[in-house]
């Protein structure tokens, strides 16, 4: 189930999304190249996880259009979801199956020919290194390997695009690196392009190609960190950037919900 | 032709992931198949022994537990079933839900998924009532096709409540709504039906509302299938076609509502 070939497998044009008065998204003109590891950040409220869930067909835009994939956001949604990947900051495994029968849905529900099931099962369970782990509860696991888990079992299909929502929020340190190193393994031996939302300029940094700023739902600033950094100052952080962009209000953003979503998932995930 | 068997087969692999996990899960942690166990004891031991001393409430000169019997099968199933939309709203706050609802499997797919694992867990409920009312000496009939009877129309209760309770849960959209709501529909879907006694006895408002109320089909069919010379009032078939079509609309509706969840 591989989409046609686009120049981008994101791109949008002026997407909008309205909540009654609220503009959540305002106008995004994006574009995410193949094969490349895109950053979204941007402060609480800025749009990002609004923006994310409508490139993932779970809400449908107010305005404006999209192609993901290759496929019309509006049109094609059920092909949008067979050929992209999405790992929510929520806990998306299942905690009373197994590792194993977790990966088992998703190869059923993206219709895995059943004679390779077993075969990507493996391979899916090698690569995140949970093969030892595989026939225990999830919800025994650490953060880090129900990450790992999370990504296993939403690229198993091998997705051209891969969406993920703050994936290492609440990790330590050494299960983040993981996750990065996996991320990139996915790029590099699947040519995978990602699309990544994150609170950590470190993550930027280490891991993303190009970075988009979100603030107040319209996006800001698109580029590499080095050109976003320099166009702050000779010896300017992405904090900079950010703060050079978003500064100024201090409260911008993230209502009761945002943060009690943010603080489950980060203890889900710890 | 070749490509709607392959439709109809990728249509099935979807509905059986759902529901395989949903049992697996209960395999798992079969606990709650016994504590389910225990209502529809109580029912049976406590309040059908006693009421079964009152008389005419049964026309014919039936025992009561008898006919009590096929209305706890029925209630046991019901209350089990009617949680499947708590389960929906959990799935839902932890995130679970998202990873069905971003996977291509149709939507209606996923809710006949939750409806089919419904149906098991009604069945495994089915077998414990069963134990329970040969223990209490009911004339239960086990020739293999009132059985399979009894299995078929206990799988279709199961996913039209399962299903009726997904709808609420996709309205209502929080856990304490949920259960305020739940308590409040489940009460008179039970009390308004034939379950715990003949729709002959009640007054004429209410014979209306059961006439109208699935459950009391559920439990008619259940009478003339479960017991030894049990009889059905509105014939099977009248049963079946009012059951298979509240299914099929509930499920329509579901599946345009389960969606709106994950907004």
């Amino acid at each position: 189930m591989l989409a046609p070939p686009a120049i981008f497998p994101i791109e949008t044009h002026g997407l909008s999304k309205a909540f009654d008065q609220n503009v959540a998204v305002d106008h995004v003109d994006l574009q995410v190249r193949q094969r490349e590891i895109f950053g979204l950040i941007g402060p609480n409220g800025a749009g990002k996880s609004t923006l994310i869930k409508m490139l993932t067909t779970l809400l449908p835009p107010t305005s404006g259009d999209a192609t993901v994939a290759g496929c019309d956001l509006r049109r094609e949604a059920r092909q949008i979801r067979a050929s992209i990947g999405y790992v929510p900051q929520l806990l998306s495994a299942d905690g009373a199956l197994t590792g194993y029968e977790n990966l088992l849905l998703s190869a059923r529900l993206y219709l895995i020919p059943r004679a390779e099931r077993a075969q990507r099962i493996r391979e899916a369970l090698e690569m995140t290194e949970l093969t030892g782990a595989a026939d225990r509860l999830a919800q025994h696991y650490s953060g880090g390997m129900l990450r790992r888990l999370e990504i296993a079992q939403s690229t198993l299909h091998r997705p051209a695009l891969l969406i993920m929502d703050e994936p290492t929020v609440g990790l330590d340190p050494v299960a983040r690196t993981a996750i990065w190193n996996h991320v990139r393994g996915l790029r590099d031996r699947f040519g995978t392009t990602i699309l990544v939302t994150t609170h950590v300029m470190e993550e930027v940094d280490a891991l993303c190609d190009r970075v988009g700023i979100m603030h107040r739902g319209r996006l800001e600033k698109v580029g590499t960190p080095a050109e976003l950094k320099a166009g702050v100052g000779p010896s300017a952080t992405l904090d900079d950037v950010f703060m050079a962009i978003a500064g100024g209000d201090v409260e911008s953003g993230g209502d009761y919900r945002d943060v009690r979503q943010t603080r489950r998932s980060a203890s889900d995930h710890g | 032709m070749a490509r709607l068997a392959e439709a109809i087969m990728e249509y099935g692999t979807e509905v059986h992931a759902v529901a395989d996990a949903e049992i697996r899960k209960l395999r798992h942690d079969p606990s709650e198949i016994l504590t389910r166990a225990i209502q529809p004891a109580i029912w049976l031991v406590l309040f059908g022994e006693v009421m079964a001393q009152v008389r005419g409430i049964t026309s014919d000169n039936g025992r009561y537990l008898d006919f009590l019997a096929p209305g706890i099968l029925a209630q046991s199933v019901l209350f089990a079933a009617i949680f499947y939309g708590i389960a929906a709203i959990w799935e839902r706050d932890l995130g679970v839900l998202h990873r069905y609802m971003v996977s291509p499997a149709p939507r209606s797919a996923l809710v006949l998924g939750k409806a089919l694992s419904s149906a098991v867990r009604g069945l495994t409920q089915a077998v414990m009532v069963y134990l329970l009312a040969l223990a209490l000496g009911i004339d239960v009939d086990i020739s293999p096709v009132k059985l399979l009877g009894v299995a078929c129309m206990i799988a279709l209760g199961s996913g039209l409540f399962s299903t009726f309770s997904l709808i609420i849960a996709c309205i209502v959209k929080t856990r304490e709504r949920f259960m305020g709501i739940g308590q409040v529909l489940t009460m008179p879907i039970f009390f308004a039906s034939n379950a715990i006694y003949p729709i002959d006895i009640m007054p004429g408002w209410l014979k209306t509302i059961s006439r109208a109320n699935p459950l009391t089909y559920q439990v008619d069919a259940l009478r003339a299938l479960m017991l030894i010379g049990g009889q059905s009032k509105f014939g099977l078939a009248v049963d079946c076609l009012v059951l298979g079509a509240t299914f099929v609309f509930l499920v329509f509706i579901a599946a345009r509502l389960y969606p709106r969840m994950t907004t």
